[in-house]
């Protein structure tokens, strides 16, 4: 019996669905080593600790809350130091991180601290005796590794929407803690923050993604993307690398290689040829649809359902369909 | 400045990879190898401070197998000035224990900035920077997007989730790269002709024993082939009925 850490991800007071698959997994590696507690972590601004329940309803048994007015954003030092401390004195099995922008670079700051190694964009797990192995992308997704960690505790960062957060109740018990190290503090200090829309769903969380590609000719075309976005209501609007180049949108909408990764439920490319580059971003997508004006695009070769035919035609097209679609659930 | 680059050779990612018989290695017969992307944009921003700074000197470091002495010259044919191999008889699938290896050669330089790419696209866990970063206790920021650095201290931006900020820290400190932060120069034929007359030392890494173990590689089952379901906004109907009944996302 072994109990298992989780870190829990947040944005502003909101706990982030990565967070939730987080705490997911480590009640997955709880069971499997004979049922020991989940233990979560939890930080941020005032108001935090609201959320703790919403965590004890996904299978953490213990919450620990550390609220603090300079955590409304990521303070890489004290979630650090913070988590460090604790599952050094947790005695814990495992310790569950997000492979989202803030767990790459997080997990690995707290592994090194603990003395440990760790594997990062896990796709799967499970127990072999006294071993944790995962499922590890490398190569961009073309070479699927599986790892054996001897270390303890072996710390993992989940690839974000492999897991489903799913329901099982436990006690969500809170205990409230400081932050390892005074925010005001740290080294390294944030002097600006250029806050995205906070409604606007992230690209590796979001179930629908819509990435467009030169194939919409202009910058100010995205519009059709985001229109069809919209329909969907859940998506999010992502970039090949040759757009985000050439600043039609920035950088950290690229899907592809050098970029994000994602594997939404649905992935629609949007006038994009699918170079080996993007393909290496969006081909675990459980669906993929493709609409492109070149019968011979290799896009077409990993779509599930491919339309030849012009972007400025189709999309508004399919966003008007979609929209009806929706109105009718 | 003394600044500090740390590279990987990584194999072209546009091939059909192959599985050694060893069931835990990518068989590299035919694989074309060359500097990270990731770490090349690195060299970059280090020649970028070297050019604005007079005196500065750039050292490039690789651990693996003597043919990563290769990926050190071409950084030193980009502008760098000495290289230091850390002999391995392979680079390990443990990001930990190159760390070690990195931080044991580091920690004697008296570095003022030392950098690496974000991420490299083979073993693909993006963590050695951060480790080394926790094991020599210096600030770190991660995938950075812009950087200035001014009286003994830096000011670099970086994407999170639905954010971008703008941070400030003081020197010594480890940065990782990010795609857009700059695009790397090519080695000029002058590059590549002093590139052979600067000094490259080799020593043996200081490897500690790996706590991750590579049990077996397997390639990915493919996608089923795509289909076409027709062409313009006529196939549209088509495409949301499939997406309800068969696929059921919408």
């Amino acid at each position: 019996m072994a109990n298992v850490f989780a870190f829990v991800e947040t944005r502003g007071t909101e706990v982030r669905k990565v967070g939730l698959e987080a705490v997911t997994a480590a009640r997955m590696l709880a069971d499997q080593t004979g049922g020991g507690e989940v233990h979560a972590l939890i930080l941020g601004p005032p108001g935090i600790s609201g959320k703790a329940s919403q965590l004890g309803q996904h299978g953490a048994d213990v919450v620990i809350v550390v609220e603090n007015p300079a955590l409304t954003n990521y303070s890489p030092e004290v979630a650090t130091a913070t988590a460090a401390e604790r599952i050094k004195s947790g005695g814990y099995r495992a310790a569950v991180f997000t492979t989202s922008a803030q767990g790459r670079d997080l997990a690995p700051r707290v592994a090194a601290r603990l003395g440990v190694s760790t594997v990062t964009d896990v796709l799967s797990f499970e127990i072999q005796g006294d071993k944790i192995v995962v499922r590890h992308p490398m190569n961009i997704g073309k070479v699927i590794a599986t790892i054996s960690i001897a270390a303890t505790p072996a710390v993992i960062s989940m690839r974000p929407n492999v897991i489903a957060p799913a329901q099982n109740q436990k006690a969500g018990r809170v205990e409230t803690a400081q932050p390892a190290v005074d925010p005001a503090s740290t080294r390294v200090k944030v002097i600006e923050t250029k806050q995205g829309s906070r409604d606007k769903l992230d690209l590796a969380e979001a179930p629908v993604v819509i990435a467009g590609g030169r194939g919409l000719k202009a910058a100010e075309n995205f519009k059709l993307v985001e229109e069809l976005a919209s329909a969907f209501g859940n998506a999010a609007v992502g970039a090949t690398r040759a757009v985000t180049d050439d600043g039609w949108r920035p950088h950290s909408d690229q899907i592809g290689q050098t970029g994000r990764l994602v594997s939404p439920e649905l992935y629609i490319a949007v006038g994009i040829s699918g170079a080996v580059q993007h393909l290496a971003g969006m081909r675990t997508s459980k669906t993929i649809v493709a609409i492109n004006k070149d019968k011979e695009a290799p896009i077409f070769k990993v779509a599930d359902y491919g339309i030849v035919g012009d972007v400025f035609d189709v999309v508004p097209a399919l966003t008007d369909a979609v929209r009806e679609a929706k109105k009718h659930h | 400045m003394k600044l500090a680059v740390c590279v990987k050779r990584v194999p072209d990612m546009d091939v059909r990879f192959r599985i050694g018989a060893d069931n835990v290695s990518v068989d590299e017969a035919g694989l074309k190898f060359d500097l990270n992307d990731f770490d090349a944009w690195a060299v970059e921003a280090a020649l970028q401070l070297k050019d604005k700074n007079a005196g500065s000197e750039v050292t490039v470091i690789s651990l693996g197998p003597d043919v990563v002495q290769e990926t050190i010259r071409k950084a030193l044919s980009m502008g760098a000035d000495r290289g230091v191999h850390l002999k391995a008889d392979k680079v390990p699938f443990d990001g930990f224990a190159i760390a070690s290896a990195l931080a044991t050669e580091l920690k004697t330089g008296s570095y003022d900035l030392i950098l690496f790419g974000k991420l490299s696209p083979d073993s693909a866990n993006g963590v050695v920077g951060q480790m080394v970063a926790e094991m020599l206790d210096l600030p770190c920021v991660t995938a950075i997007s812009s950087l200035e650095i001014a009286n003994g201290r830096g000011t670099a931006k970086r994407e999170l989730e639905g954010a971008q900020e703008i941070v400030e820290f003081p020197l010594p400190a480890i940065l990782t790269v990010d795609e857009g932060l700059n695009t790397a120069r090519l080695p000029s034929l002058k590059g590549i002709m002093a590139a052979k007359k600067k000094p490259l030392e080799s020593r043996p890494a200081q490897l500690p024993q790996p706590q991750l173990t590579v049990m077996r590689l397997e390639l990915p089952p493919e996608r089923k082939a795509g289909r076409i379901i027709g062409e313009g906004s006529a196939a549209v109907p088509e495409l949301v009925k499939l997406l309800q009944t068969e696929a059921k996302v919408l």
